[in-house]
């Protein structure tokens, strides 16, 4: 039960991630490497925010923030100075390592006896502080369903129409008079705001602030997001977001049993070879091989 | 009305390769006119049409529309006074997303794409009304995704997204080329059934000079960079197609081809 239970928990975490890698990847057609540093960005911002007494809500929309305007400096490189979106995904993971360890002030932040959203002291009045762990499930889905939520209402208005055109057919934006570059710069935030938040999350749901969590992030996010789409490709009643969000769960189930089997030492071993499977099996890459033939 | 004043247009400049197409080039296009320009592969028409709607720059020289100067405006920023239709129908529309989700693209340009929705009932009639003029049965397919449909339905919706809106300049880029014969003259129809009723000055890139000849009231023919023939009103009614193919060829040999 604690085994599924953590799944869950750490399922849902990275659901929100994988939201946003999803409107990079998916939408926008934008392989943006600098999710593993934005991820820790959040993480950052709010255990030095937490540290100082934040409200840990607050840090939530903080961290948000803070990963919006990482996205806008990947967007501004690749847009304004033209470099390409690989590379401008490299710059900013590069250099945020630095802004992170700024942040947060060392390589590692405990954030034991602060306040979470997890447990504050509104919790402690009502479970005696002994928080049960639905609890904490409960809080990670009230966080990913509004962000899902949002983020399918943003995809239906006009301006949610325009960044989907961005990644389908990018001429159409410019007979439409609208500047390419400058929807590209808003996706980009977007995501990354998803995914800083993310991160926020999990660092307080884990407690602590680690420079290196971030690593291997865009794998799961992108994993995440393949799963969800080609395992649920024929479920049309289901929102896309919803298959993702789910992906990202099977994700971390598959590499729970996985490390269960295999132990503790081959992590980032298995993640890849996991990976690789996906990929396979997906459909996807098919079908993008077909594209560019 | 658009002009387009001493163009010069170089390709690759400084290398052994460097190529002059444009020299002096002058054109005027009036109000109300639907010009057809034909003319042999690589003699300037669709360079012509990028640089109208500044899709590449030029060396020199100025383009107006309506006596301002727009040579060095962006080109999304052009496309507020364009509607383009271009020779390949995936361009003119987004396959992955839907023919209601598609108009209401096209139904929202010139104004802020802010965060109201973007299907509306009201405006969704509008879109359905505009697609039965088609006469191709999109009005009941509304939340079909646009990359299914063929060619030439997705060039009769390409057509109809550029004009849903008021524009000056209707561009139209062999938008026929890469359809079969039937479907290409039921969009020339379309095209003309348009240009006709919303009254839309036009420019017309064929290779079909029977098209060139049939539809519009001014024909040019380019050949490297100049214009060599230019017919409008009266003398574009009279002109028959043989009179057309015989100044083609001649052209022809000359380049030797």
């Amino acid at each position: 039960m604690n085994f599924l239970m953590s799944i869950l928990e750490q399922g849902l975490i990275y659901g929100i991630m994988a939201l946003g890698v999803y409107i990079t990847y998916k939408i926008l057609d934008f392989p943006d490497l600098g999710v593993d540093s934005t991820f820790p960005l959040g993480a950052a911002v709010t255990a030095s925010l937490i540290a100082k007494g934040m409200n840990p809500y607050l840090t939530l929309l903080v961290s948000f923030a803070a990963g919006m305007a990482a996205g806008v400096c990947t967007g501004l490189i690749h847009v304004k100075f033209k470099v390409r979106d690989l590379l401008s995904g490299i710059i900013v993971m590069t250099g945020l390592y630095n802004i992170n360890l700024f942040i947060a002030g060392t390589n590692n932040v405990p954030l034991f006896s602060e306040e979470t959203i997890f447990k504050n002291h509104f919790t402690d009045s009502i479970f005696q502080e002994k928080i049960p762990r639905w609890w904490n499930i409960a809080v990670i889905l009230v966080v990913v369903l509004i962000c899902k939520i949002l983020l399918d209402l943003y995809m239906k208005t006009q301006s949610g129409y325009l960044l989907r055109a961005v990644g389908d057919n990018d001429v159409i934006v410019t007979s439409l008079a609208r500047d390419r570059g400058n929807i590209k710069i808003l996706g980009l935030a977007i995501s990354n705001g998803l995914v800083s938040l993310s991160g926020s999350v999990f660092a307080q749901q884990s407690r602590v602030f680690d420079i290196s969590m971030g690593t291997g992030s865009l794998v799961i996010g992108l994993a995440s997001v393949i799963i969800g789409i080609s395992f649920f490709r024929k479920a049309s009643f289901m929102k896309t977001t919803t298959a993702v969000i789910i992906g990202s769960i099977i994700y971390k189930a598959c590499v729970a049993l996985a490390l269960k089997v295999a132990g503790d030492k081959a992590t980032k071993l298995i993640t890849a070879l996991l990976f690789l499977v996906i990929l396979i099996i997906g459909m996807d890459r098919k079908k993008k091989v077909k594209i560019h033939a | 009305m658009l002009e387009l004043q001493h163009i010069h247009k170089y390709y690759n400049p400084g290398t052994i390769n460097e190529m002059c197409l444009f020299e002096d080039f002058n054109m005027t296009v009036e109000d109300g006119q639907f010009v057809s320009v034909v003319g042999s592969n690589g003699s300037g028409k669709t360079s012509l049409l990028n640089l109208i709607c500044g899709s590449i720059g030029l060396d020199s020289g100025s383009v107006l529309i309506d006596g301002k100067n727009i040579t060095h405006s962006k080109e999304y920023k052009r496309n507020q006074y364009i509607g383009r239709v271009f020779q390949n129908p995936a361009m003119g529309t987004c396959p992955n997303m839907t023919i209601a989700e598609n108009m209401s693209l096209a139904g929202n340009k010139g104004k802020f794409y802010g965060l109201r929705a973007g299907k509306k009932k009201d405006r969704m009639d509008y879109y359905r009304e505009n697609l039965k003029s088609l006469g191709l049965g999109l009005e009941d397919k509304m939340d079909v995704k646009v990359g299914v449909l063929s060619g030439g339905q997705r060039q009769a919706m390409a057509l109809l997204m550029s004009t849903l809106t008021p524009i000056r300049f209707l561009i139209l880029d062999e938008h026929t080329a890469a359809l079969d014969p039937k479907t290409a003259e039921l969009i020339m129809r379309l095209t003309d059934k348009i240009v006709k009723e919303k009254k839309l000055t036009t420019i017309m890139v064929t290779h079909n000079l029977r098209y060139a000849v049939d539809y519009g009231n001014r024909l040019v023919m380019m050949h490297q960079g100049r214009s060599v023939m230019d017919l409008a009103g009266t003398e574009k009614e009279a002109v028959s197609i043989d009179e057309i193919l015989d100044k083609f060829n001649e052209i022809s040999i000359e380049c030797g081809n």
